[in-house]
């Protein structure tokens, strides 16, 4: 299947990546390709068999839903990483006008 | 007796505990050797040295007060640069986490510094493992030490190659299509992605989720295990982690490999494969049978669909893994007036184009009116996939394939044709699917360029496929040969 220019700019728009003017038409050859490529598993006769979401047998994990405490370095290393941040919060662009 | 930096993990072992050498001996004939030839190769992305000289010479004192941990104690090894290391940049090969320093160590890392073992530094990785030849990093590519114009394979194509170049004596990849088995083979060094769940994902910069594994390199199939032995294991903190039994170096029945039954799915010997390294890899199972092993002709016919199976549900997991990389609480961020434009400047500067385009197909295989046809249908037939293998291995004990269909290939020469880039994963794929453990061994040479032999086991039975290796190379020497550089 071949993808057109505008829903390049729509997947562009879903996934929140800028894709530059000259960028867009090798990305609709490429994504059209690996498209018309994973197309085959259409023909896979897949009647009866329930979707596998994963393959580790393991199902429902659970664990205490309690606090564990980190170190005072392990904590300042984590906030260090933000762009912006004030005092102990990570500060970030407003959500709502 | 080789170069320090050459030997195996079991050779320095044995000298470390024979007072041969010490840690601080072999630490410094790595970093010698990184100096002297990976101006050429490009494997490491940060030298550790000083922290490397540190820990061994903490595994120095150990051992003189009698308090040696065990057989990794004091062993160099490299990490590959998408695993958390407290102490070290983890980038990913990426830009948009060229300055993120890493605020703790990934279970696999921490078991290894447990373990003793001296970490030397980062290696090279194609940007978020998304590649088949380390040239999507964006610190630039990785050169194959037996050829410095081919590529190493990928994505832990640094790994591979600071191992095939004497640079440490063992290392950690991570495999979610193939990364650690065909780098291995590109690069003529011992490659084990072990079984899903074998080891803890914890800290691995994940790519995709169902399918990432972290494993090791090694110079033989023995090594792999002692590194295996050491970062597997149930961890709290991956809840796919598997509880069950430890690994242990498989028993055998009997001499060689007598009674062994091995599989050689007719899927994986189909046509497009280099003629040069079908002849290796039947070379190979010709010696496996020499050595006891029953070979047999099978069938998978679902394998045929490994790769687009594996091309539908990968980037969709991405899409999903990589939206943490929003500009807001780490890595790069690049300043817009609105939080819209923030989130596109930053993801669309700071991801290189292979990267983008796997979330972009994973967007769009996710988006309203494609996910049944896509998503949906490529979990299908991975329950389909899973239960064919799970009834071929009643049959067999290990399956046998070549790694990859070529030899490494120049630098630049699949990089702007995606589906030739993936189909050299072709042979690789379908065990992350099904989640088996596989290994990758040195089996010969095509036009001086190293061929990999892959055996595939059963669900946690990692212990038949090392034996089995282990028993290969005791009966050959491809292992043995190294590049010169």
């Amino acid at each position: 299947m071949s993808l057109s220019r505008e829903e390049i700019l729509k997947i562009s728009e879903l996934a929140h990546i800028k894709i530059a003017d000259d960028e867009i038409e090798k990305f609709r050859d490429q994504m059209s390709s690996v498209l018309e490529y994973v197309g085959q598993l259409s023909s896979v006769d897949v009647k009866g068999i329930e979707p596998a979401a994963h393959i580790s047998g393991v199902s429902n994990v659970l664990r205490a839903d309690k606090v564990m405490p980190t170190d005072g370095a392990t904590r300042e290393a984590l906030l260090a990483e933000a762009p912006e941040r004030e005092g102990d919060l990570i500060k970030v662009k407003a959500v709502f006008k | 007796m080789a170069a320090l930096h050459q030997l195996t993990i079991r050779q320095a072992a044995d000298g470390l505990r024979g007072k041969e050498f010490t840690s601080l001996d072999l630490t410094e004939a790595c970093l010698e050797r990184i100096r002297e030839v990976d101006g050429q190769v490009h494997a490491v992305l940060e030298l550790l040295e000083a922290s490397a000289r540190e820990a061994a010479k903490a595994s120095d004192a150990r051992r003189a007060s009698g308090a040696a941990i065990g057989p990794l104690d004091g062993i160099p090894l490299m990490v590959k640069d998408n695993m958390q290391m407290r102490g070290s940049h983890t980038t990913a090969g990426s830009k948009i986490l060229s300055d993120y320093e890493s605020p703790f160590d990934a279970t696999a890392v921490a078991k290894l510094k447990a373990a003793g073992a001296v970490i030397l530094g980062k290696a090279n990785l194609d940007e978020f493992a998304m590649g088949s030849s380390t040239e999507t990093s964006a610190f630039g590519p990785t050169r194959n030490p037996w050829s410095l114009t081919k590529i190493p394979g990928g994505s832990s194509g640094g790994s591979a190659a600071a191992l095939a170049a004497g640079m440490c004596l063992g290392a950690l990849g991570s495999d979610t299509g193939g990364s650690i088995r065909q780098p291995a083979a590109m690069c003529g060094v011992t490659g084990f992605k072990p079984t899903y769940g074998r080891v803890s994902r914890y800290g691995l910069l994940s790519m995709a989720s169902s399918l990432d594994q972290i494993g090791p390199f090694a110079r033989t199939a023995e090594d792999a295990g002692m590194i295996l032995e050491a970062i597997e294991g149930e961890d709290p903190l991956d809840s796919t982690s598997a509880s069950r039994e430890r690994y242990a170096a498989a028993k055998l029945p009997a001499e060689g490999l007598k009674g062994l039954r091995v599989g050689m799915p007719k899927e994986f010997f189909a046509d497009g494969m280099d003629e040069g390294v079908r002849e290796r890899v039947l070379e190979a199972a010709k010696k496996l049978e020499e050595l006891g092993a029953e070979l047999v002709e099978v069938s998978l016919p679902s394998a045929n669909h490994g790769l687009a199976v594996y091309y539908v549900l990968m980037p969709c997991e991405v899409s999903a893994n990589l939206s943490r990389y929003d500009g807001m609480r780490f890595g790069l961020s690049v300043p817009s007036p609105s939080l819209k434009e923030t989130y596109f400047e930053t993801r669309g500067q700071g991801f290189g184009r292979e990267v983008r385009r796997r979330i972009m197909l994973g967007a769009h295989a996710l988006s309203a009116g494609y996910y049944e046809a896509y998503y949906l249908q490529a979990q299908k037939v991975r329950a389909k996939m899973k239960s064919e293998f799970d009834a071929l291995m009643l049959e067999v004990d290990l399956l046998l394939s070549p790694t990859s269909p070529s030899v490494a290939w120049d630098l630049g020469e699949k990089f702007d044709d995606p589906i030739a880039m993936y189909l050299t994963d072709i042979y690789t794929v379908t065990v992350n699917v099904v989640g088996a453990p596989a290994v990758s061994v040195p089996c010969g040479f095509v036009r001086d360029l190293p061929v990999g032999l892959q055996l595939i086991g059963r669900q946690f039975d990692d212990a038949l496929v090392l034996e089995a290796a282990k028993r290969y190379q005791d009966a050959t020497d491809w292992h043995g040969k190294r590049p010169m550089l």
